[in-house]
């Protein structure tokens, strides 16, 4: 019972460590004095500031219009893939999903010099690309490992809710088309709207790949940031972090409350971490 | 839409074939993401390699000459086995950062994630309150210990902390990078010791504490075993993003400590030696491929005899 009681209060600790440095960040982010450290009283003008200069609206746009678009995308990818593996053969299957969780695993900073690479080298040999780096290149390299979040999570309910629904279509004589939209989509739809939150929020904080494949005219808002912290910490950066935070927590909840509604205590139905 | 006879019979018989209750989706739907795979994660992968056996221009000093050498790695071997080490130091410091980052998760990680899966009421709740923290932008997380640690942080003064560690050395010191590190990789080491510790029988603690065993002897010889798998899924997907971590060292570290990460940016950022870079990539590739045959080694074994 004391050992109950001693890894509740570790527990309880380990949550303070986890959000302490988050919350800091956002209560900052209201302070209304000029230096970050010194609390001059509550004050909401840093996030006027910040939506009054332009590279930081510029930025949230180019990062909202990447990340919108990119979960889209993999969407449609991750939720074909996730319909199509578990009827794969065994020899087919294996590699793909190796090939998907390496997307996943593969160190950042390695995908994001392969990708940049790859495509100044792509766009040298297209006559009619001027410029091959830009928010374009940001998207495509986005999808890349967007599509195995989205198939990872769509997977898992595919596989846990059972085909015996999927059968009797079939059997009455409905083909994978009218199936997938009178069938499988309705009972899919929360695990791809999750998956598909879940893209977005990974395409929006993305720093990494975005800083190496991104153009001199691309600045989103995580490399906005990131160029920022060089003059150190402002409580404009940290209103624009408080921001971006915000932005992704309703997301995440958002996914978060979707999957448990539909989910209702199925097995499997989590989502997954990575 | 409607389908013919045929079909119908068709698909029937494909049904029959499909047996256990097999979904029938296509397996043709996996080809846009499979083609997507491969030629902007695999083909890009493929020319990285193929830079690395190139060279720099003579009369240039960015252009990429595909020579078919491997001269760069001739010139990382002779660092490693030769008396400047200067690579060599940096790929070794890299490891210390993984091993650390992997080992400090573990021991931070291991009580939470015991104490979610055995005692915790709302477990799934608890589950996701660790998660957010890796949902959210990594950058953000990282730069929050820029204030943290900065000595006239008034939390930092309130708690005495600053004599006590004289904080103004944390900031811009491995030690800074290894707090980060172990923050921002908490959840990501949390998560699959859950996912085991959650599976466990609890029972089987009990009856060993039962037949005599004291609670820490019981834990090693129980609990400990059965939580493994967790422990090695966890410290795998810790260490293989740390091999590679860029972000950290750059705000917490000050850019004064390097890691393989920050090297490798720094061949495309400012050196402009592609094939350099390429290859030390290339390296951490290697380098990784190794660890995961040994893990793979590692689970067979426990597989067999666990």
């Amino acid at each position: 019972m004391t050992g109950k009681r001693i890894l509740g209060g570790y527990a309880l600790l380990a949550y303070v460590f986890l959000y302490a440095p988050i919350a800091v960040v956002v209560v900052l982010a209201f302070n209304g004095g000029r230096d970050v450290l010194y609390w001059e009283g509550f004050s909401t003008k840093w996030f006027g500031e910040a939506l009054r200069t332009p590279e930081i609206t510029h930025a949230l746009k180019l990062s909202v219009l990447i990340a919108l678009g990119n979960a889209l995308v993999a969407c449609v990818l991750g939720t074909m893939l996730a319909l199509a593996l578990p009827r794969m053969r065994p020899w087919v299957r294996v590699p793909v999903d190796a090939l998907a969780y390496m997307t996943l695993v593969t160190p950042e900073i390695v995908f994001a010099i392969s990708a940049l690479v790859f495509f100044v080298q792509a766009g040298a040999r297209l006559p009619w690309v001027e410029n091959p780096l830009g928010w374009q290149t940001i998207l495509i390299a986005h999808v890349v490992f967007n599509a195995s979040v989205v198939a990872l999570v769509v997977r898992a309910r595919f596989v846990s809710m059972g085909q015996t629904l999927e059968e009797a279509s079939y059997d009455l004589g409905a083909g994978p088309l009218s199936t997938f939209r009178q069938v499988t989509f309705p009972r899919l739809a929360p695990a791809i709207l999750a998956g598909g939150l879940l893209a977005f929020t990974f395409s929006f904080d993305d720093f990494v790949t975005s800083f190496f494949v991104t153009g001199p005219e691309s600045e989103t808002l995580p490399i906005y940031i990131w160029g920022q912290l060089r003059f150190g910490v402002t409580p404009a950066i940290n209103a624009t972090a408080a921001m971006i935070l915000g932005f992704t927590l309703v997301a995440i909840v958002v996914a978060y409350v979707v999957l448990r509604r539909t989910a209702q205590g199925r097995e499997g139905t989590a989502m997954p971490g990575v | 839409m409607t389908d013919s006879e045929a079909e119908v019979t068709k698909r029937r018989r494909g049904g029959a074939r499909a047996g256990a209750g097999g979904p029938r989706y296509p397996g043709w739907l996996a080809l846009p993401a499979v083609g997507w795979y491969l030629l902007f994660f695999l083909v890009p992968l493929g020319i990285m390699a193929v830079t690395s056996l190139g060279e720099i221009a003579e009369d240039s000093y960015s252009d990429i000459v595909y020579s078919w050498t491997i001269d760069n790695y001739r010139y990382l071997w002779d660092d490693f086995a030769g008396d400047t080490h200067l690579y060599r130091d940096i790929f070794l410091d890299t490891l210390k950062l993984s091993v650390i980052g992997t080992a400090s998760t573990l021991v931070i990680g291991f009580p939470l994630a015991y104490y979610i899966a055995r005692y915790a009421k709302h477990k799934t709740l608890l589950l996701f309150l660790v998660i957010v923290p890796f949902w959210t932008s990594f950058l953000i997380r990282a730069y929050a210990w820029l204030i943290l640690l900065d000595p006239e942080f008034p939390l930092f003064r309130a708690l005495g902390l600053s004599g006590f560690v004289e904080s103004h050395e944390l900031l811009n010191t491995p030690k800074a990078i290894y707090i980060g590190v172990a923050y921002n990789y908490l959840p990501l080491m949390v998560l699959p010791l859950y996912a085991a510790l959650e599976r466990m029988d609890w029972s089987l603690v009990e009856a060993a504490q039962d037949l005599g065993d004291s609670p820490l002897r019981a834990f090693r010889r129980v609990t400990l075993p059965l939580a493994l798998p967790g422990v090695l899924a966890g410290s795998l997907l810790v260490f293989i993003p740390l091999t590679g971590e860029y972000i950290i060292p750059v705000i917490l570290g000050g850019n004064k400590t390097f890691y393989a990460g920050n090297l490798i940016a720094q061949q495309f950022l400012e050196s402009r030696d592609w094939p350099l870079g390429s290859a030390l990539a290339m390296v951490v590739i290697g380098a990784l491929t190794i660890v995961l045959l040994v893990y793979a080694r590692v689970l067979g074994r426990q597989e067999r005899y666990g």
